[in-house]
This record gives structure tokens, C-alpha cells and sequence, in this order.
């Protein structure tokens, strides 16, 4: 909403500079986001905005004008600016042209800006905004050192057909700055502060934020024309969505361009002016925020000719007609040319011919005013806001009425919309109106008044006026308060229809004693019982194990689609599973239309990208997947942890050799650290298959018997279809953290540090080239008994002389007691055990 | 004799000086102190001397001894420090060329400034409170005062599912609704962090998923003093002590009165100006008391139990901290982005 001050200051003294009063409204909620200076100087100025000069560009009275002795299209123009000999200007100005000979013209009172020579001007003869210096100089022979201005010149327009002329009581003299200079505010209007979206309404809160009261427009209205009763008839069949219908009629309205200052008005708003009928309308509508809408009251009435000859123009509010056919209901074409099939709950405004225009949102183009028009039936209405809202979205319409009707206008003001709009086309258009209001307004509100008390406002804003204080703040936004002893019994204007209950007027006090003003305070309030939140707990944990093992955290989009995700999968193959998808009904691009099934289809991708520059990458990701529920609306959120890792498992360090690349066991070495980390001990890597991963390179995790997920190298066809620039292999797990957390002990126990020696034995084995290691290590186990405290594989060897089909692994064993050192008889005596099992277990054999 | 002594003791010491090696210092140990060396051969000839003439002799030597062997043994030292300097500056390296740098790992720089939040909201007794991503309408809205249709709803550009009623969050206010249901009749102060989902087109400053740390507090005698006392002490915890805030009145249908507090970054520099968009000023959140009908609907009974309630963005509090000035980096996960933090 641009709101420009010398606009406001018709409603509203300004003692403020403009800069502190932006700051005040800002704070009190309406957020000036920009001010924008008309030829003054202020802001942030970059110095390509025009500064009018207050000594080179001053008002200048037309005193007289003749025509140019050597030229058709030129006149000379005799200026009085308040200097001590008027000047004579050559221009050819079209709109002097109709005063050449009309002898002394003081009594026109036609003034003009006036620029001396050295003003700074834009140049009226190059298109856009070029700055120019005024220099003088010879035209058709007659010096001229001076210049009056057209609106292009100043900035103000694009118009440069002619001077800007005035017409009125001014002084010579007088700069232009101060008299045309403005600043304009631009505020954000929240939907609670709908009721500013005018300028009247910015008043309003200026006069309570800064102590005054506000100017009202003049809305009584001079009626000479016929009486509109019997000729003009409004029903509403829905008041609920239509509470109100006001209308006049207006004869003998011609239509030209608006006065100046109207333009000049509408133009620092942001409205292209058009002509005098036009401008009333969105110009009232700016001032007060009430919408109107005029129709060609000839057009109704030829139409009336045709239902109803006799009688009067019938203006119904109603619902669309449903079509016998679905789909094949009312249509109405608006003025944007549009034609619209029209919502079943979308109000129109319609006679017995048909639909007129959209209530509230949009004329018809049928009953638009044209060049031709010369009577107007004048309506303000008021609509349910979220009637008005829901239409809009239905029918994808936006319009300044819709805008403001969509939060909210009180009826109450219709009747002052209709009443000021009518009174400016009487005396800006000529127009008579007619005798009478029709105002059709079945069941005005009543305002219920709100008790509130001082404690109250203590109790929810922390600040403490007295209950007088508070009456008079309220009373400032013109509330009407009574005291009734204990409580003050507040009734909300009638311009507002937000306020609601306690809270509403809790809010309005705490914005008038200013947001700035309530002190900083600590709550006195108990704490709450402090809970931990195990779940977030572990992910932080397991982030923390994870960037200590050198990995990468990401955060990836949880929007994709199944296609995405079956890339995970090498073709042919049915998706991971079946529960269905979380699906975006409305999405934003045909690349997230699904809430992911997995981390791992995003890794990789994130993986791919980044191998286009970066050699090794190890990734890892925790958060949820998406499985749409068996039983419920709302689908099962899950957490997973994913990891990726590719590239060289070191850096290349130009001592060494060429780093080698991650391979399996990287990974199956990562997730040991991790789960070793988390103090989880029973788990087993188990040989698998999953279509992701690489047959032969896949393992299975499961932890305290429960599979936690797959880990292996991915599928040389799931690679291909990534577009993955690395030659390395690519190792990817995704894990099921809740089932992990759930797998962590909570409470463990620290063993001191042994106090006996340990005792360090060898063991090197020959045995089936097929037999897990795992397998191999567990027997061992097994038949250490608690003296073995440690197994650590050391070498797998499958060259000869190991026979083919046998693979040697050997291990560092070491025993140690809690109590004693142990002997050699002792530890002799658990190898052979071990030894022995390993024989009968698993056909090993001693290597030698 | 003595003399004869003296004389061989102070070649010795001359000789011990002029030992440059190990080998050398070993041959002169050989021929002084060792059995047969020359300080030995003089204790030989003791007998040769008169009976009381003998002791002095005797003493003479000994000292002698002591002090060749000391003087033996400095030497010794020397020499050892000596080679072991030349060894060294023999296997002196290039200290200048490049280390070797273990791997890395990073938390993302979201998580960061997570943890950053939960740690000065924990330090006030606000915990984690976790919430779901997908929800329902009543969740998302309803509850929170914002009816279907109602135009506040303009503010939220919402991801419906196909499913009737369910939606993605656009905000992690719902986790209000469901701390309280939870909680009541407990005074409560928590945060509740999570991704949330608009629909709006990706851009320099918008993106459709993002996080947000809801905040609570509910409970008796909670003011709008206490909040802005609350968010100010957070403010200068994240942004730094000296640094001005603002409260600007503002709207929010679950809240009322509702606020948003914004921070002074300055003008001084052209990054500045560009986030401030000229102003100054960064909104860093939104804020405000629990509207009653919200405290309603959390089972809270607005005339005893008052709260203030708050949202932030974590990725907005980073961008202005490091200086990003394209929100779409956080989930493109570019590596050459990441690294840097």
C-alpha cells in the first residue's frame, strides 16, 4: 500500500519527520518496507533521483499569452515567479495555445512550475528519465532563458504533451518542492491490519500513535436529480455472503480526465489514472477503503426495458444457476474480457436479464462504463471475506476490491463509500445525483462490548497503565470505552472487524503504548520438568562418531519421485517395497512429487554430482523416510542413516604411493567403528543379496537379531544409470536407526585396566576357501573361554603353497586372567583347545 | 717421580682435547686409564719410592685418575653430541612441504546452527520437542486458529497430498498443538525443530523445504515483557551482545499480541544493505502470545494459563552469519559449499 504523506495530511497533522514516523508505524505493525521521495531530497539517494531546486524551479502565474512573431507552433507566455520582472517564455505548450489573445489572464489564476535557467529537469524530448541542465538560448530568434514544465519533465508522469497547469489560489514564487514535493510510504499490509489499506485508515493510526485526532472526508452529498426510489430496487438473497448493497444514481456525468491533483494522487498510489469516472472510483476507494463499482445505469435500464418496462431496475445479489448439465452452469464475462464459468458459491450482482459482474471482485464487461457513458448506478457493497477469498482462488482473479473485500471491509463503510463517491462525480465529473439512497442492509451487526481490565492487560502484556491509560489509548484508535468500575466495557468502531475478545484489545494497547516502551522482563513463571530427547540424542551421537570417522554430513531434498528411487534398482526389478507413497497433489516440479522411501537414491545422486569435481567422497545422512500407513491417515516417519563413500581412502601425500580406493571393507570397517561407538556388541555381517548392491559384495547387518539394513558395493548397473564420473567402486549402506538406537545398551560397565600380563599367541590355519572368516572367529571364541580376550585376524593367504580350494587365515590371539599371570602350560592348554575345535568344527588344519 | 707424574698427567689432559672421534677418545682411554696406560704404569712404580713418600704418591695418583676420568667422560659427551649434530643436520628435511592430512568429516551447516540454537535455548530451560513432517490439516491449521479458507491462510503456500486433509507442515507450529495435548497440565518451555514445506518457487531467497525451531512457553503469569526479555537474551547469544533488536508488531493468527523481532546489521557494508534491504534491520523470527483459542485447543484454560510462542529459521540465521547469499545451497550439497564450514 503506497501511501503518500501529502495525501495523509488531509486527514491527519504530521509533526513527525517522515522518517520517524515510518519507524513508529513500523513498529506498531504496519511496516513501512520503503520510502520513496518526490522531488525533496532523503533516503538512501543515489543522486539519479531528480531533486527539485528550490531556487531554479519555483511556481510562475501565466500572466498573458501571444503568439511567436516568426512561428505558428510557438507562443510567448509572460510569467510572474516572484522575481522582480516577470518573464517572457517561449514554448509551445499545446494547452496555451487556447490563451493566445484572451488579453490579461490574473483572473484564470493559471500557474505553472517554472524552472530558471540552471534547473536540473529530466529532458522532455528523450524517452525514459534523462537529466538535463536548463541552458539559455535563441528560439525562432527570441532569447529564452527560462522554461515552464510539463509533468515529464518534473518526473512526475510521462505525460509531456503540454505544461502542467494549475489552476487555484497559489503565490508566485513558491518552490515547487513545496509544493508538489512528497514522500510516499510503502507498507505491508498484514491481514489483521486490513483495515489500513486506505489512507484514511493510515490516519487513524497515526492520530493514535501520535496523539491526534483524524479529519473525516466530507461525506455528505448535494441530491438534485429525480427521486431514485421506484426507479433503482436492490434484493440480496444471501445476506450472510452480501450483507449490505448500497446504491446511487448519478446523471449527466462527463467524462474527462481528473482534476491534478486527483492524478497526482492516484499516481503516487500506484493507480494509472484514467478518466474522471474512473479515477472517483478508485481514488474513494484508496481514501477509505471501501470498494465501488459503477455500471452504465442506461445499459441496466435497457435492459430493465426488456424484463420490465414499467418498472425499476432490479439489482439482485444471488448464487450462480446451476446448469442442467454439470459443468455447463453460469458464465459471466468479465472486464478483463475474460469469460468465466463461475463457482457455485461465487456472489454475482445481477438483474433479471442476468449476471452483472462478480460481487465484490470483478465488473462484467457487458455493463462497464464506456466512452458513451453518461449515467452510473454507483454501488458499495459488503461481502464475506471468505466468501470472497474462496472465489478468488477458485477462479484465479485478483483486483484491488478483491483484495481488500478478501480481509474484510465493515459493512458500515458502504454507505460512506457510496456517499463520498457520489459527491466527488457531482463536483469533479458535473454529474446530478439522484434523490435517495437504495441501501439494502437487512441485519446490521451489533458490536457486543468486550469487558477488559487493567489486570488483564498486566497479565498478558507485562506492562502496567492504569485503567484510565488504558481507556484513553483505546479511545485514541476510537474505540468506545465505558468505565464500569472493575472492567472498562470496550465497543470495537465501526471500520473494524477484527476484534474479538480481550486478547484483540490487549493487542491494541500494547501497540499504542508502544511495542518499544514494554520492558524486558524474565519469566517468574516455575520451570516445566526437563525431559531428554533420546531420539534426537542418538542422532546427534551417531553425527558426532560419524564426522570423527571422517565423514561428510548432507541434507537432501525428502521431496522425489519413485522414478528417482528405482534408479536405486536395476531395471525389472519390484520396488523395495510396496507401501505406498506420500504424494503432493499440488507439485512444484515434476521432480518432487513423492515423499521419499529412502536416503540412499539421494546420496547417491549427491555422490554423482559431486564426482565431477571431487575425487573421494564419503557422505553419510540421517533422517526420515516416508511410508504411507496400513492403518491411518498419516503415514509412519522412519529414521535412516545412509552412507556413501567413493574415492581414494586417503589423500594423495606426494611421499607416498598413490592412495588405493575405498572398497568393502572400508565400509564394513566404518559401520564396525560405529556400532563399537555406540557400545553395541552382539551384531554379524551376514553374505546377502540386494538388487542395489553388487552379487558377491553385500552384506546383510544384523544387530541383536534383527536385520539393521544391507551394506555392499553398488551394482555396476545402478552405477551406470547414476552418471557418476569416478572409476572407483562405490560403497553405500542405508541402516534403520530406529532399530539401532534400539539396539544400544544404556547402561555398560567399565572394566579397569588388566593387572596380569597378557599373554600374545599365533595361530595360522588352513582352511575351505568358502568358510566365512566370521565363522572361523566365532568357533574360536567359543572355545577360548573367558581366558581369550582378544582375536584379531592378521593375514588371508590363498597363494601356494596353500593348496587350491584352501585359504590360510592366521590370527593374533591373547589370553589373559583376571587374577593371575598365566603360565605357558595354561595358555598351551587353551590354544589346543581352540585348535581342536577349529578341527572338528570346521576340518582346519595347524599351518605349519 | 712426582714430577715425572705431573708431566704425564698434563700431556693426557692435552691429548684427551685433541681426541676428534669415538676411536681416538677409546685409544687414549687405552693409553691413560687402561691397564696398561700411562697413569697405571706410575701406580706400578709406588715401590720405588721411599716408605713415607709413599701415601702422598699414592694419593696424587688417585686424584689424578679421578680427574682424567671426568675429564674423559666431558669429552666423551662432546663427542657424542657432536656426531649425533652431524647425523641430524646430515637427515635435515624440507619442513616446508605439504603434511599429511587426515580425512575430514563436517556436520552440515544447518545441523550446526541447529545445535547452536539448542544450546542457548537449553541453557534456558527450553528442551527439544520433536513433531511430525506430515500432517493434518487440523494440525497445520485449524488448531492454530486459521479456519479453511480464512485469508490468513495466504501466508502459508501449502503441499497438499493426495490423501484428503493431509498435508506437508508449512511450519513446526503443529508441534505446539501436540506438546500441549501431551503435556497438560505442565507448564511447558521447549523448541520444537524440524523441516517444513512451502510451496514456493526455488529461488536466491526461498526455498520449498526448510527447517524451523518453534518455540513454547506456557504457563501462569507469562507476559509479552517476558518474551521480549526471553527472544532479547537469545538475540544476544546468537548475534552478540551488543547488538540493537527491534519488536515490530506483526500478525500471526495463533498468536496475539504477535511480533517479529528483527536485528541490526547496519549499512556499512554493501552486503549489509543487500540483507537489510536498506534498512538496516534483519527479521530474524516471528513471535507472540499463544492466542487463547490455540491455548484452548491445547487443552490450557486461556483465563489461568498464558504462553508465548515463537519460530525461527536456521538456515536465514546462516546465511546472514557467513555471508550466503543463495538459500539453495543448503540442500544442493555441493561439496565445494560444504567444506567450507
Amino acid at each position: 500500500m503506497r501511501v503518500p504523506i501529502s495525501w495523509l495530511k488531509e486527514y491527519v497533522d504530521i509533526d513527525l519527520p517522515v522518517e520517524e514516523l515510518a519507524e513508529k508505524l513500523t513498529i506498531a505493525g504496519l511496516e513501512v518496507e520503503k520510502v520513496e521521495y518526490i522531488g525533496i531530497p532523503g533516503g538512501d539517494d543515489d543522486g539519479r533521483r531528480l531533486v527539485w531546486d528550490p531556487e531554479k524551479l519555483v511556481l510562475g502565474q501565466i500572466l498573458q499569452v501571444k503568439q511567436h512573431p516568426n512561428a505558428d507552433r510557438l507562443v510567448l507566455a509572460t510569467v510572474d515567479y516572484g522575481g522582480h520582472e516577470n518573464e517572457v517564455v517561449v514554448t509551445g505548450a499545446p494547452n496555451l495555445f487556447p490563451y493566445v489573445g484572451a488579453g490579461d489572464l490574473r483572473d484564470k489564476r493559471l500557474y505553472s512550475p517554472f524552472a530558471l535557467e540552471g534547473a536540473v529537469l529530466y529532458d522532455g524530448q528523450q524517452d525514459g528519465q534523462e537529466k538535463m541542465t536548463l541552458k539559455g538560448r535563441k528560439l525562432r530568434g527570441i532569447y529564452n532563458r527560462c522554461m515552464l514544465c510539463s509533468e515529464k519533465e518534473l518526473g512526475l508522469s510521462e505525460e509531456h504533451e503540454g505544461i502542467l497547469i494549475l489552476q487555484g489560489d497559489y503565490t508566485p514564487g513558491v518552490p515547487v518542492q513545496d509544493l508538489l514535493g512528497d514522500a510516499v510510504l510503502d507498507i505491508a499490509i498484514i491481514p489483521n491490519i486490513a483495515r489500513a489499506a486506505s489512507i484514511v485508515g493510515v490516519a487513524r493510526e497515526v492520530a493514535a500513535l501520535t496523539g491526534k485526532s483524524v479529519r473525516y472526508p466530507d461525506y455528505d452529498v448535494v441530491m438534485e436529480g429525480p427521486p431514485v426510489s421506484g426507479r433503482v430496487t436492490i434484493h440480496t438473497e444471501n445476506p450472510n455472503l452480501n450483507p449490505r448493497f448500497v446504491a446511487l444514481v448519478i446523471e449527466g456525468i462527463e467524462q474527462k480526465p481528473s482534476p491534478f491533483w486527483m492524478q497526482q494522487r492516484l499516481r503516487l498510489a500506484g493507480q494509472r489514472p484514467i478518466n474522471v469516472v474512473v479515477d472517483i472510483s478508485n481514488y474513494v476507494m484508496l481514501e477509505m477503503g471501501q470498494p465501488n463499482h459503477t455500471f452504465d445505469y442506461d445499459f441496466l435500464r435497457r435492459r430493465a426495458d426488456e424484463y420490465a418496462p414499467d418498472g425499476p431496475v432490479r439489482i439482485i445479489t444471488r448464487l450462480p444457476k446451476k446448469g442442467r448439465l454439470p459443468h455447463k452452469g453460469e458464465t459471466l464475462t468479465t472486464l478483463d474480457g475474460a469469460r468465466r464459468e463461475l463457482p457455485e458459491f461465487t456472489i454475482l450482482v445481477t438483474d433479471p436479464a442476468g449476471a452483472l459482474s462478480l460481487g465484490g471482485i470483478m465488473g462484467g464487461e457487458d455493463s462497464e462504463i464506456s466512452a458513451g457513458t453518461t449515467s452510473v448506478l454507483l454501488e458499495a457493497a459488503a461481502w464475506n471475506f471468505i466468501n470472497i477469498r474462496r472465489s478468488m482462488d477458485a477462479l484465479k482473479i485478483s483486483s484491488e476490491a478483491g483484495f481488500r473485500f478478501s480481509r474484510g471491509v465493515h459493512p458500515a463503510q458502504a454507505l460512506l463509500g457510496a456517499k463520498r463517491a457520489a459527491e466527488l462525480m457531482r463536483r469533479l465529473a458535473g454529474g446530478t445525483v439522484w434523490q435517495g439512497i437504495v441501501d439494502y442492509y437487512p441485519n446490521p451487526p451489533q458490536q457486543q462490548p468486550i469487558a477488559l481490565s487493567a489486570a488483564e492487560v498486566a497479565r498478558i502484556g507485562g506492562i502496567t497503565p492504569t485503567k484510565e491509560e488504558i481507556a484513553e489509548m483505546l479511545r485514541a484508535l476510537e474505540f468506545d470505552v465505558v468505565d464500569a468500575g472493575e472492567d472498562l466495557l470496550v465497543t470495537a468502531p465501526d471500520h473494524r472487524l477484527d476484534v474479538e475478545g480481550t486478547h484483540d484489545l490487549v493487542e491494541e494497547v500494547c501497540r499504542v503504548y508502544g511495542y518499544d516502551r514494554i520492558p524486558q522482563t524474565e519469566m517468574s513463571d516455575t520451570l516445566p520438568p526437563q525431559r531428554n530427547n533420546p531420539d534426537l540424542e542418538t542422532e546427534e551421537w551417531i553425527r558426532d562418531v560419524l564426522v570423527e570417522l571422517g565423514l561428510q554430513e548432507i541434507i537432501t531434498y525428502r521431496l522425489t519421485t519413485s522414478q528417482h528411487e528405482a534408479r536405486l534398482l536395476p531395471a525389472q526389478q519390484a520396488p523395495p517395497d510396496d507401501r505406498p507413497y506420500v504424494t503432493i497433489a499440488n507439485p512444484i516440479s515434476v521432480e518432487r512429487v513423492v515423499m521419499r522411501h529412502s536416503l540412499l537414491a539421494s546420496a547417491l545422486e549427491v555422490l554423482a554430482e559431486n564426482s565431477r569435481f571431487k575425487e573421494r567422497i564419503a557422505l553419510f545422512e540421517i533422517g526420515q523416510i516416508y511410508l504411507g500407513s496400513e492403518d491411518g491417515v498419516l503415514p509412519d516417519e522412519l529414521r535412516r542413516l545412509s552412507i556413501v563413500l567413493s574415492g581414494p581412502r586417503r589423500p594423495e601425500h606426494w611421499a607416498d604411493d598413490d592412495p588405493p580406493a575405498y572398497d568393502f571393507y572400508d565400509l564394513s570397517g566404518l559401520v564396525a567403528s560405529l556400532l563399537e561407538a555406540l557400545h553395541v556388541e552382539d551384531w554379524q555381517l551376514e553374505a546377502d543379496r540386494h538388487p542395489t548392491f553388487r552379487p558377491g559384495r553385500c552384506a546383510r547387518l544384523v544387530v541383536g537379531g534383527q536385520q539393521l539394513g544391507h551394506l555392499g558395493e553398488v551394482h555396476p548397473l545402478v552405477v551406470e544409470r547414476l552418471d557418476a564420473r569416478t572409476e572407483a567402486p562405490i560403497l553405500a549402506t542405508e541402516l534403520d536407526l530406529d532399530a539401532l538406537q534400539a539396539q544400544i545398551p544404556e547402561l555398560r560397565r567399565i572394566e579397569p585396566p588388566p593387572q596380569y600380563p597378557a599373554v600374545h599367541e599365533d595361530l595360522a590355519l588352513i582352511l575351505d576357501a568358502n568358510l566365512p572368516a566370521a565363522t572361523v572367529t566365532e568357533t574360536i571364541r567359543q572355545a577360548g573361554g573367558f581366558l581369550l580376550q582378544d582375536v584379531q585376524l592378521f593375514d588371508v593367504y590363498m597363494d601356494s603353497p596353500i593348496p587350491p580350494g584352501k585359504k590360510s587365515l592366521a590370527y593374533h590371539l591373547s589370553f589373559q586372567a583376571p587374577d593371575k599371570t598365566l603360565t605357558d602350560k595354561q595358555v598351551r592348554r587353551q590354544r589346543d583347545r581352540i585348535l581342536q575345535q577349529l578341527e572338528k568344527q570346521l576340518g582346519a588344519q595347524l599351518r605349519e | 717421580m712426582l714430577d715425572t707424574l705431573e708431566a704425564i698427567y698434563q700431556e693426557s689432559l692435552a691429548a684427551l682435547r685433541d681426541a676428534a672421534s669415538s676411536a681416538e677418545l677409546e685409544a687414549w682411554r687405552q693409553a691413560t686409564l687402561g691397564r696398561k696406560g700411562s697413569v697405571q704404569l706410575q701406580t706400578r712404580r709406588l715401590g720405588e719410592l721411599p716408605t713415607e713418600e709413599r701415601p702422598a704418591f699414592g694419593r696424587r695418583v688417585n686424584e689424578i685418575k679421578q680427574a682424567l676420568q671426568q675429564a674423559y667422560e666431558e669429552q666423551a659427551a662432546r663427542l657424542r653430541a657432536q656426531d649425533l649434530e652431524a647425523q641430524m643436520a646430515s637427515e635435515a628435511i624440507d619442513v616446508t612441504l605439504p603434511g599429511r592430512k587426515p580425512w575430514r568429516g563436517r556436520l552440515h551447516p544447518a545441523t550446526q546452527t541447529l545445535r547452536q540454537i539448542y544450546r542457548i535455548w537449553g541453557d534456558m530451560g527450553f528442551q527439544i520437542y520433536r513433531s511430525r513432517d506430515v500432517e493434518t490439516d487440523e494440525y497445520n491449521f485449524e488448531l492454530l486458529n486459521i479456519p479453511q479458507h480464512h485469508p490468513a491462510r495466504d501466508m502459508w503456500d501449502t503441499f497438499h497430498t493426495t490423501e484428503p486433509g493431509v498435508l506437508l507442515r508449512t511450519h513446526t507450529s503443529p508441534g505446539q498443538i501436540r506438546a500441549m495435548h501431551e503435556y497438560y497440565p505442565e507448564p511447558i518451555r521447549l523448541i520444537v525443530p524440524g523441516m517444513c514445506y512451502r510451496y514456493e518457487q526455488q529461488t536466491a531467497r526461498s526455498e520449498f523445504q526448510f527447517n524451523q525451531v518453534e518455540g513454547l512457553a506456557v504457563g501462569k503469569n507469562i507476559t509479552l515483557a517476558d518474551l521480549k526479555g526471553t527472544l532479547a537474551e537469545f538475540a544476544r547469544r546468537m548475534y552478540g551482545a551488543d547488538r540493537a533488536i527491534r519488536f515490530r508488531a506483526n500478525y500471526f493468527p495463533f498468536t496475539e499480541p504477535s511480533a517479529e523481532m528483527d536485528v541490526y546489521f547496519g549499512l556499512e557494508t554493501e552486503y549489509d544493505r543487500r540483507l537489510t534491504k536498506g534498512t538496516g534491520w534483519l527479521e530474524i523470527l516471528g513471535c507472540g502470545m499463544v492466542h487463547p483459542t490455540v491455548l484452548r485447543n491445547g487443552g490450557y484454560d486461556p483465563e489461568i494459563y498464558s504462553g508465548f510462542a515463537f519460530g525461527m529459521g536456521p538456515e536465514r540465521i546462516a546465511m546472514a552469519k557467513y555471508g550466503i547469499e543463495d538459500i539453495r545451497y543448503f540442500w544442493s550439497n555441493d561439496l565445494r559449499f560444504l567444506e567450507q564450514f
